[in-house]
C-alpha cells in the first residue's frame, strides 16, 4: 500500500489498535518543562510509579524563568516554586535536567534540535503545543495535556485516534523579503485558525525544500496556529547534514542502522491525503497581523479587510479590530507601535538574529520603542556574541537578554502593558497573550527589525538595499 | 487523576457566543503558576471577567446572575491556541461538566475528554438554536445523554446526536482514565520498546 510520510512513522510507532478506539503511540523522546509537568509528577507520586524510560525524558526550564539577572534566585515566588518542583522532579526520577543557568538550557523546541534529541522518524511530544516544530525533522511531534505528560511519563505511550492527512504544496520562488514566517502566516491567513483542525499536516514543494532547517522549524511551528495537531517535511540531505554529531543523535553503526530507516521516510508516489492545498510562493509578501489570531493577517501592502468579506461573525471580527484600535480598510504601514519582541520558539534562533541584524546594521533603535531580544537558548546567546552580531546590536541600541520564553506568553516580568503594541516575532496575537490588554502585531524578524529602527510598522523591502 | 462518573446531564446553560475563544482566554497564562490542581475555577475567563482592580465586568455572561448551569455552550472553534489542560481544569473547577460548540480546537478536546468534561459537538444550525432558545429564556434546559449521545433542547424538544470515540465514552461514563489501561499493557510496551532504541 502506498503511505504518506506521516503514515509510515505513525504507523511504526502503534504498540496496539484499541478496538473502535484511540492507537496506543509509542513515544520516542519526551520533553519536560517546568509549567505542565508538576501535576503530572504529582499524579505519579499518588499512583506510586515512577518514570518508565527516564533517558527518553528531556526536562528543561523555560515558559517562567526571567531573561534578567538569571544568576541571581527568581523573584517570583510562584515561579521559584514551580522551578524548583521540576528540578526535584527530574532529580527523583533521574530524568536530564537542564535548568536556570545550565550551558545546555534554553527554550524546550529550541534545545531539542540543537542537542540532537530531535530526529527524523521519531515521534516527540510536550506539554507545549508548539511542539510541532520538531516536525521540520520529519519526526510526528505534537503538543499534548498534562494528562497525557503523566501518561507518558509512567507508561511511554499516549493514546490517540490518528489524525487526517493534509499536504499542503507550494512551489516557485519566494520574493526578497519574504521569510519563512511569512510563508507561515499566509497560509495560516488562508486556511483560517481552524483550517487544519483533526488533521497533521505535511509541507511539500521547493519552498521547503529550498529552506534552511531553521526556516522549516518556523513553519512547522506555527501547524497548530491553524488548528493542526502538526506538521512535517520529508527528511533530506540538510536534514541528515543538520542533526549529524549532535550529542543525542545516534552514532557508529546505530547512525548507519538509523540512515536506513530515515531515508525511507517521504511519501510515496500516488500516496492520498485527506485534503490537499496548493499555492503559489511567488504571490506571497511579507505578512503582518492586525487582529487578534494568527489567522487576521494580510501582505504588507494590502489594507485591514472588511467585516463584509471575513469568513464567520462579523460580531466576532468586530470585537477583534475593537480590541486591536484598528478600522476596516485601514492600512498597516505606519502605524505607530511601542515594543519589539524578537525571540520565542518561533523566530528565536541563530538565524533570526543575523536577519534582525543585518537589517538594523547602520541604524539606530526609535526612541519610542522598546526592545525585548530575547535569544532561544544559551547556544543562540553564544552564537550571538561569537558572530559579532552583539556588537553590531549594541552600537545600534539595542541590549540582549538572557533566554526563555520571555514574552511569548509573558508569564515572566516581561510583559507589554495595557494598551501598548507589540510587533512581535512569536506565535500567537491572543488577547493579553503579551500581558493583560497588549496588543500584538505578529511578524518575521525582518518586519520587527524595520518596526524598531522607523518606530512604526514599516514594509521591510523598503529598508533592503 | 479520577472524576466524577458522566451519564445525563440536565442544566440550563451559559452561553458564550464568541467564536474562536483561545485558551489564553479560559485561563490567562500568569494563572499558570501552580504546582498542584487548586483553584483554577476561580481564573476562569479571569481578563474578560474582572477589571484591573479585580472589580467584576458587569456585561460578562459569568457576572451576570440570570445565566447559570453546568453546560458551557460556545461559538464555534472553541478552545483553540495553548495546549495548557489548565484550561479544562478551570472549566470543570468552576462547575461545568460539558461543554458545547460547533467546533472545537483538537487538544482542548482531548484534555477535556482526559478530565471528565464532555466536549458536545452540534450543527452550526442547532448551535445557533440553543443560543437563541437561551436569549428567549435564560433558564431553558438543556439535556446532554452520553449512552445515547444526544443532546436536546427540552423546552421545544428538538435534538441532535453527537460523536464521541466509544472507548472515551467507556472511560467517561465509567469515570475511567487512560493511564490505567496502559499500565495493563505495560509488558507489551516493553517488549515494543526494545525495537525502538532511540
Ligand atoms: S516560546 Fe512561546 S510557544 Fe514557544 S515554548 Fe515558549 S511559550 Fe511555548
Amino acid at each position: 500500500m502506498k503511505k504518506t510520510l506521516f503514515d509510515k512513522v505513525w504507523d511504526g510507532h502503534v504498540v496496539q489498535q484499541i478496538d473502535r478506539g484511540p492507537d496506543v503511540l509509542f513515544i520516542d523522546r519526551h520533553m519536560v518543562h517546568e509549567v505542565t509537568s508538576p501535576v503530572a509528577f504529582l499524579g505519579l507520586k499518588n499512583r506510586k510509579i515512577k518514570v518508565l524510560y527516564p533517558e527518553r525524558t528531556f526536562a528543561t526550564a523555560d515558559h517562567n524563568t526571567p531573561t534578567i539577572n538569571q544568576h541571581l534566585p527568581v523573584q517570583d515566588p510562584l515561579s521559584a516554586k514551580q522551578l524548583e518542583a521540576l528540578e526535584n522532579n527530574a532529580k527523583e526520577h533521574g530524568i536530564s535536567f537542564w535548568g536556570l543557568g545550565h550551558e545546555k538550557n534554553g527554550i524546550v523546541h529550541v534545545v531539542g534540535p540543537e542537542y540532537g534529541i530531535t530526529l527524523p522518524g521519531a515521534t516527540i511530544v510536550c506539554g507545549d503545543s508548539h511542539t510541532s516544530t520538531h516536525g521540520a525533522f520529519g519526526a510526528i511531534a505534537f503538543g499534548i495535556g498534562t494528562s497525557e505528560v503523566e501518561m507518558v511519563l509512567s507508561t511511554q505511550c499516549i493514546l490517540q485516534p490518528k489524525p487526517k492527512k493534509m499536504r499542503i504544496t507550494i512551489n516557485g520562488e519566494l520574493q526578497m523579503g519574504v521569510t519563512p514566517k511569512d510563508v507561515a502566516l499566509f497560509i495560516i491567513s488562508k486556511l483560517t485558525t481552524s483550517g487544519a483542525t483533526g488533521h497533521f499536516v505535511e509541507y511539500a514543494g521547493d519552498v521547503f525544500t529550498n529552506m534552511t532547517m531553521e526556516g522549516r522549524m518556523t513553519v512547522c511551528n506555527l501547524s497548530i496556529e491553524m488548528g493542526a495537531r502538526g506538521g512535517m517535511i520529508a527528511p533530506d540531505e540538510k536534514t541528515f547534514h543538520y542533526i549529524k554529531d549532535r550529542e543525542f543523535t545516534p552514532k557508529g553503526t546505530d547512525w548507519d542502522k538509523a540512515m536506513d530507516y530515515w531515508q525511507d521516510l517521504y511519501t510515496d508516489e500516488g500516496a492520498s491525503f485527506d485534503e490537499e492545498y496548493f499555492f503559489n510562493g511567488s504571490e506571497i509578501e511579507p505578512m503582518i497581523t492586525f487582529g487578534t489570531n494568527p489567522g487576521m493577517g494580510i501582505g504588507i501592502s494590502k489594507n485591514i479587510p472588511d467585516a463584509a468579506n471575513v469568513e464567520g461573525g462579523s460580531a466576532t471580527y468586530e470585537k477583534s479590530l475593537n480590541y486591536m484600535g484598528y478600522n476596516e480598510g485601514e492600512t498597516m504601514i505606519g502605524k505607530e507601535i511601542d515594543f519589539v519582541f524578537l525571540g520565542s520558539c518561533t523566530n528565536g534562533r541563530i538565524e533570526d538574529f543575523r536577519a534582525f541584524t543585518e537589517m538594523v546594521k547602520g541604524r539606530k533603535k526609535a526612541a519610542n520603542v522598546t526592545a525585548w531580544l530575547v535569544p532561544g537558548s544559551h547556544k543562540v546567546e553564544k552564537a550571538i556574541e561569537e558572530e559579532g552580531l552583539l556588537d553590531i546590536l549594541k552600537e545600534s541600541g539595542f541590549e540582549l537578554r538572557e533566554p526563555g520564553c520571555s514574552a511569548c506568553l509573558a508569564m515572566n516580568d516581561d510583559k507589554v502593558p495595557v494598551g501598548k503594541y507589540a510587533v512581535s516575532t512569536s506565535n500567537r496575537n491572543f488577547e493579553g497573550r503579551q500581558g493583560p490588554g497588549s496588543r500584538t502585531l505578529l511578524a518575521s524578524p525582518i518586519m520587527a527589525a524595520a518596526a524598531a529602527v522607523t518606530g512604526k510598522v514599516t514594509d521591510p523591502r523598503t529598508l533592503i538595499n | 487523576m479520577a472524576y466524577d462518573k458522566f451519564d445525563i446531564l440536565k442544566s440550563s446553560a451559559v452561553p458564550l457566543p464568541i467564536e474562536n475563544v483561545d485558551t489564553d482566554q479560559i485561563i490567562p497564562a500568569r494563572f499558570l503558576k501552580a504546582t498542584e490542581r487548586v483553584g483554577f475555577g476561580d481564573n476562569l475567563f479571569r481578563d474578560w471577567r474582572y477589571n484591573s482592580d479585580e472589580s467584576p465586568k458587569k456585561d460578562f455572561v459569568l457576572n451576570n446572575d440570570t445565566y447559570s448551569g453546568k453546560i458551557l455552550v460556545g461559538g464555534k472553534n472553541f478552545g483553540s491556541g495553548s495546549s495548557r489542560e489548565h484550561a479544562a481544569w478551570a472549566i470543570y473547577d468552576y462547575g461545568f461538566r460539558c461543554v458545547v460548540s460547533s467546533f472545537f480546537a483538537d487538544i482542548f478536546r482531548n484534555n477535556c475528554l482526559n478530565i471528565g468534561v464532555l466536549p458536545v459537538k452540534v450543527s452550526p444550525e442547532f448551535l445557533e438554536h440553543v443560543f437563541n432558545e437561551i436569549n428567549r429564556n435564560p433558564s431553558t434546559t438543556l439535556t446532554v445523554n452520553l449512552p445515547n449521545q444526544t443532546i436536546m433542547i427540552d423546552a421545544t424538544g428538538s435534538s441532535e446526536s453527537f460523536d464521541i470515540n466509544p472507548y472515551k465514552k467507556d472511560n467517561m461514563t465509567n469515570g475511567f482514565d487512560d493511564i490505567d489501561y496502559l499500565l495493563n499493557i505495560k509488558e507489551d510496551i516493553k517488549t515494543f520498546s526494545k525495537d525502538t532504541p532511540l
